[in-house]
């Protein structure tokens, strides 16, 4: 092969045909909540973590939903189970659950 | 794929072309990429169709490239377009005529500015008095040299002597079409067929026997996007949208692309020879590529040229596949000898590519 | 002496200020352009939030307007202003001294495939709202064959200025969302996705339904409007949108599109519009009166307007606004045309 000093980047693209349908059923199925995300953005802006380190679970659920499993599970590695968003999602998810159920299911890779 | 669904929208963008006499203008790079592309075009719209084309040497560039580089005010460039269309004047023509899709598109543009604010206009006039001496004109009709090959397509299609058809199967050659984004994506209206499904090149291919495949990338730009290119560490860019074409066109299974854009077959030719030695990756068959040609290349072809005639031999991926699909006849001792039988030299062959 | 009411237009509008006009003791004379009353209703199958059946509902308003006139495949051919009244001769030959004209013209679906890039009428596996209501209704389209991946797309001519339709339709996202629950009743093993700017679920119950979307039926909402939609060497589409809550490009393979094409002034109510210069707004539906509280009165006296004529609604608003303006043309024609007071008076008394 020749190396011509450059080559071919990899695509930042979202494809959701790569959305593992089965784990996400699993993880439906022992936290259902997790399909009543809309998006507020309520558990990220009050995240304690999040001050400090990049965590935002409204974008682990997002990237679940993306095809991107890895990129949830970095997003919640710094998660401190403290609750404050359970306290704050209008939806009433059991965030803390969802987080643990996250890490248990996508984890074991 | 619904085709009447596609007539239809191509009936909502047909643009006035005149018959005859142009006063054309050349590429900066074309002649270098493709050289005898041009002269095609001229060889067969004079002396095989008879139509007047006209031309001088005093054209100079458009401009395009410093002007999509970043490296040149607009006005600068307004007053150099200015001055190629007081030339057309100057030399009794009102339809221009240019070989080059960024001129094009930098064309359109500028009218299109000077439309919606005539003092910028007022001002290019005097520029151009300042420092041409020339009168101020702007175009009648101003065209595409592949709105032209699409006008005489029915043309040239009477004078073929080779029809896109394999003629080993008797079934048409499968031809992927792709239109330079500056052709019509800014002005729809501008190009024949829209943006969406533009029909200038398809409309070639049906004259001429072929068959076009839509793939989903049909639109994504060939990668050379000017800046990206030129800047060596932006080519990893570069060489990935045409990347991206390939993979979405290879399902499809062409025969050769079609263009209508200096830089794009440029891009498409020679990013396929970098995919090749740099992954292993061929999207032809048995590791041949995907033959890359212009209009002009494709109408000789058609009508009887020789293949090394046309330049056929400056392109990196082999056209040999294509040829003998079409059984044109042609003498591989003769491929790399110019005019006159002068040795033009061989290119190093490839490790990945056949 | 009865008034006469000429109503323009037999769709729910139409049809719901019939019954009240002529209950109010008015002659009244409904025409309809087309060959059956019911309008756009007529077409459809099933109503959000609850789902209720468009048919029954078209049933119950069609039940109450015993007594009225109607001509269907009938025009107004033309119209002259008189001194109290309107002159309008029909397209079958019947003039009509009208006291008052009331416009329920209704909408006209957006041509989807006006949008290009989405490919209606070019790529097979694309259809609208309106194709796939009669598909509920029919069970059958060529399109439909057990599709494993489904994506509804928002605004289709509606909050897009480039397209001539800068206002938002209302109804599109309340549709897309209860097609995606009905498909997904259909076919239970396919992912449905719906491609949204905002989701304008305002109306009471509408939320309990895109609940319902995510948590019973696991329906996917993406917030970005899909750009560009290709056609794979299989057939199955290949559609592009940014995730904007991501803020990525997204691509996804799909069997079917469905595209929520939006509402646009009649086109033939504007010409009646036009006979009876009635003033239009940019957005191209009728001007009402000035003033927030002129309600359904137009600018011009004795001209009314109800239902998508002056904007989108949704059917309750429609028949609502039905209802207001009959009201409105009671109110006018009671006050200037005195002997019918009288004469009302009297059948109210006698009812």
């Amino acid at each position: 092969m020749v190396d011509f000093g450059f080559g071919l980047v990899p695509s930042s693209r979202i494809n959701l045909d790569l959305f593992d349908k089965q784990k996400y059923e699993e993880l439906a199925s022992v936290e259902p909540d997790v399909r009543k995300c809309m998006s507020c953005g309520s558990c990220t802006a009050v995240c304690t973590a999040g001050n400090f380190v990049t965590t935002s679970l409204r974008e682990a659920i997002e990237s679940i939903h993306n095809g991107q499993p890895g990129k949830a599970l970095e997003m919640l590695g710094s998660c401190q189970l403290c609750g404050k968003c359970a306290m704050v999602c209008p939806r009433g998810i059991n965030t803390r659950h969802l987080i643990l159920s996250i890490n248990k299911i996508y984890g074991k890779i | 794929m619904i085709y009447e669904g596609k007539q239809k929208i191509w009936a909502d963008y047909q643009k006035e072309i005149p018959d005859d006499h142009y006063f054309y203008v050349r590429s900066c790079i074309r002649q270098s990429f493709f050289p005898a592309s041009e002269a095609t075009f001229l060889d067969i719209t004079r002396n095989r169709l008879g139509k007047d084309i006209f031309e001088t040497e005093h054209h100079t560039t458009c401009g395009g490239i410093a002007y999509h580089s970043d490296t040149i005010p607009q006005e600068t460039v307004m007053t150099i377009i200015a001055r190629q269309f007081a030339l057309m004047a100057k030399n009794g023509y009102e339809n221009y005529v240019c070989s080059c899709i960024t001129s094009f598109g930098l064309y359109c543009e500028t009218m299109e500015t000077w439309r919606e604010f005539p003092e910028l206009e007022a001002k290019i006039r005097e520029n151009l008095w300042k420092t041409c001496k020339l009168d101020f004109a702007k175009p009648k009709f101003l065209i595409h040299a592949s709105d032209l090959v699409y006008k005489y397509r029915n043309l040239i299609a009477k004078q073929a002597v080779h029809k896109l058809v394999n003629v080993h199967t008797g079934q048409p050659l499968r031809v992927v079409e792709h239109i330079g984004c500056h052709y019509s994506k800014m002005f729809p209206s501008k190009g024949v067929g829209g943006a969406e499904y533009p029909y200038v090149l398809v409309g070639m291919i049906e004259a001429w026997g072929g068959e076009i495949v839509d793939y989903p990338e049909r639109r994504h730009c060939c990668g050379f996007g000017f800046r990206q290119y030129f800047i060596k560490g932006n080519r990893g860019y570069s060489i990935s949208n045409t990347h991206k074409k390939f993979e979405s066109m290879e399902p499809f299974h062409p025969d050769f692309i079609i263009t209508n854009c200096p830089g794009c077959p440029y891009f498409m030719d020679r990013w396929q020879y970098v995919i090749a030695e740099s992954t292993g990756k061929t999207y032809g068959k048995d590791g041949h590529g995907i033959p890359v040609l212009t209009y002009e290349e494709v109408a000789g072809l058609v009508m009887g040229y020789d293949p090394w005639d046309l330049g056929l031999q400056t392109h990196q991926v082999g056209v040999e596949p294509l040829l003998d699909k079409m059984g044109i006849e042609y003498d591989p001792e003769k491929k790399y000898l110019g005019k006159g039988g002068k040795d033009i030299g061989q290119p190093e062959p490839c490790i990945c590519m056949k | 002496m009865k008034n006469n009411v000429l109503i323009v237009g037999g769709g729910p509008a139409g049809l719901e200020a019939s019954s009240q006009l002529q209950r109010l003791g008015y002659n009244v004379i409904l025409i309809e352009r087309s060959a059956a009353l019911g309008g756009h209703l007529a077409k459809w199958d099933r109503l959000f939030p609850s789902g209720v059946s468009a048919q029954d509902a078209l049933k119950t308003l069609l039940g109450r307007i015993e007594g009225v006139k109607c001509f269907t495949d009938t025009e107004v051919q033309s119209i002259n202003r008189l001194d109290k009244s309107y002159n309008v001769i029909l397209s079958n030959g019947i003039t009509v001294l009208a006291d008052a004209v009331l416009m329920t013209t209704g909408f006209d679906l957006f041509e989807a495939s006006r949008k290009e890039e989405y490919g209606y009428g070019i790529y097979n596996q694309v259809m609208t709202n309106a194709d796939l209501e009669a598909y509920f209704r029919n069970h059958s389209d060529k399109r439909i064959d057990n599709p494993r991946r489904i994506g509804f797309v928002h605004c289709v001519g509606s909050r897009d200025e480039k397209a001539g339709c800068r206002s938002c339709s209302k109804v599109c996202c309340a549709t897309a969302v209860k097609q995606a629950i009905e498909m997904k009743q259909a076919f239970p093993e396919a992912d449905v996705f719906c491609f949204y700017m905002d989701l304008r679920l305002f109306g009471r119950h509408y939320e309990d339904m895109y609940l319902k979307a995510q948590k019973d039926y696991g329906i996917r909402f993406i917030r970005g409007r899909v750009a560009e939609v290709a056609e794979n060497a299989d057939g199955s589409l290949q559609v592009k949108a940014e995730d904007t809550v991501a803020s990525k490009p997204l691509k996804v393979s799909l069997d079917l599109l469905v595209l929520m094409a939006g509402m646009r002034p009649s086109v033939s109510g504007r010409r009646v519009g036009e006979l009876l210069e009635v003033p239009v707004e940019e957005d191209g539906y009728f001007s009402v009166r000035e003033g927030i509280v002129s309600g359904q009165r137009s600018p011009l006296p004795g001209i009314f307007l109800a239902g998508a004529a002056t904007g989108p609604k949704t059917l309750p608003d429609t028949l609502a606004d039905a209802r207001a303006a009959a009201v409105l043309v009671d109110d006018y024609l009671s006050g200037i045309f005195t002997e019918a007071k009288h004469y009302k008076n009297l059948v109210r008394e006698l009812w």
